[in-house]
């Protein structure tokens, strides 16, 4: 049975980050219980979701007219922490508009719906855990955590990998984005190492003539804790 | 590299995960088993219900099998039964499942486990999700269960569903956050 390396809770965020209110009541006070992994941890769901269509990586094709915002293509690949691709597995992602409005009944922050973005995707990473995106650049956007706070331009990725333990939901930030140092939900990760991980680069390579800026954004999910049978 | 780190589902992220009612469903019509309505409700460390939670679930099937090749046991999945579901919890903290009691899957020296279902508890204020197990209370098996056993006695009730009193078939789980009577979340 293939086991996983176990997390450096060092590379995580703080569960309870008193500067993120919303964690003090939603977080437990008791440490975990560590249990072994057996085969409910190490299997998981294949994508449990329907097909994906087309268009479904290109978040500036869901309506009959274009987005409003600059244009950019999000790729990368999805490793394991031994730099093996993740194949053939799910990615979905969320964001808000231009104006850093989300499309969600919940959302009044009063900047401008756009008719033309949704800004929901789904991709299937290839056989060498690649994957690419076609979106625009979300706005910042405030909210009511303290007072005068914006969280920082980002995308929302969540990706399963190949078990249950895999499971990653976290967002992906833009290169030299001013709000960072005040963004709690950032800061919760005290490694600033680990912080950079959550940045994309911009890149020219991918980054389309006349047309759209690249970034690219390379995820790992958790690997194989080593045995004496592997290399 | 190290893994990536975890961040926040956030409140918005019911117009991209969990748009599909379906995934509420994990045992279509024939599938094989005992059929269970599994109520999840989540509640905040000042008891109040959590309305934009998302619960994810993962769980063998009737037969104790896994639909997923690292299941290396000799036994025929059912094609009726989807191991995955997926839900956002309502303005009252609660999401509705249907699908049917597991089957017993090996665990530690391949020593059977209690029917149980993996969870994953993601929500806005929770910067990286949590991960338990749900038992049915009074199933034999719990008495002998590896993972059960290392939960302190007077903790596990916390992760038992238990059938409820009016109608027969549901069962009722609490996930509790924080505060006093906190569901036991493991680290794996």
């Amino acid at each position: 049975m293939t086991s996983y390396r176990r997390l450096d809770p060092g590379s995580q965020p703080e569960r309870l980050y008193e500067a993120y209110r919303s964690t003090i009541q939603r977080n437990p006070r008791k440490p975990l219980i560590q249990i072994p992994q057996t085969l409910s941890e190490v299997t998981g769901p294949l994508y449990g979701h329907n097909p994906i269509g087309e268009t479904d990586n290109d978040l500036t094709r869901h309506h009959a007219g274009e987005p409003l915002g600059q244009r950019i293509v999000v790729s990368g690949r999805v490793l394991d922490e031994d730099g093996r691709p993740v194949s053939h597995s799910l990615i979905e992602i969320w964001q808000a508009n231009a104006g850093g409005r989300y499309r969600h009944h919940v959302d009044n922050h009063p900047a401008p719906v756009d008719p033309n973005f949704t800004g929901a995707g789904r991709a299937i990473t290839d056989a060498d855990g690649g994957y690419r995106f076609v979106t625009i650049k979300p706005g910042a956007y405030p909210w009511r955590n303290h007072s005068n706070a914006w969280r920082p331009a980002h995308i929302h990725f969540s990706l399963f990998g190949p078990a249950f333990v895999t499971r990653l939901v976290t967002q992906m930030y833009f290169p030299d984005d001013p709000l960072f140092p005040y963004d709690p939900i950032l800061q919760s990760i005290r490694d600033p190492q680990a912080q950079q991980r959550l940045i994309a680069r911009f890149d020219l390579d991918t980054t389309e003539e006349l047309w759209a800026l690249g970034y690219r954004w390379d995820i790992v999910l958790r690997g194989h804790e080593a045995t004496p049978f592997e290399e | 590299m190290p893994a990536f780190p975890s961040q926040t589902v956030g409140p918005f992220f019911h117009f991209a995960l969990t748009t599909d009612a379906a995934l509420g469903c994990l045992a279509r019509e024939g599938a094989r088993g005992e059929r269970v309505h599994l109520v999840v409700r989540v509640f905040d460390g000042d008891g109040q219900p959590v309305p934009d939670a998302m619960i994810e679930l993962w769980q063998a099937d009737a037969g104790g099998k896994y639909e997923d090749p690292e299941d290396g046991q000799e036994i025929v999945p059912d094609p009726a039964f989807c191991g995955f579901g997926r839900l956002a919890t309502d303005d009252c903290g609660v999401c509705r499942f249907e699908t049917v009691r597991p089957g017993r899957v090996p665990g530690v020296s391949g020593a059977l486990q209690a029917p149980h279902v993996n969870v994953n508890v993601f929500a806005r204020g929770v910067l990286w999700h949590l991960f338990t197990r749900i038992y049915f209370a009074g199933d034999p098996a719990n008495d002998e269960d590896a993972i059960l056993a290392l939960v302190p006695a007077d903790r596990r009730e916390t992760l038992l569903a238990g059938p409820d009193a009016s109608v027969p078939g549901v069962w009722n789980f609490d996930v509790r956050l924080s505060g006093e009577r906190e569901t036991v979340f493991f680290d794996v």
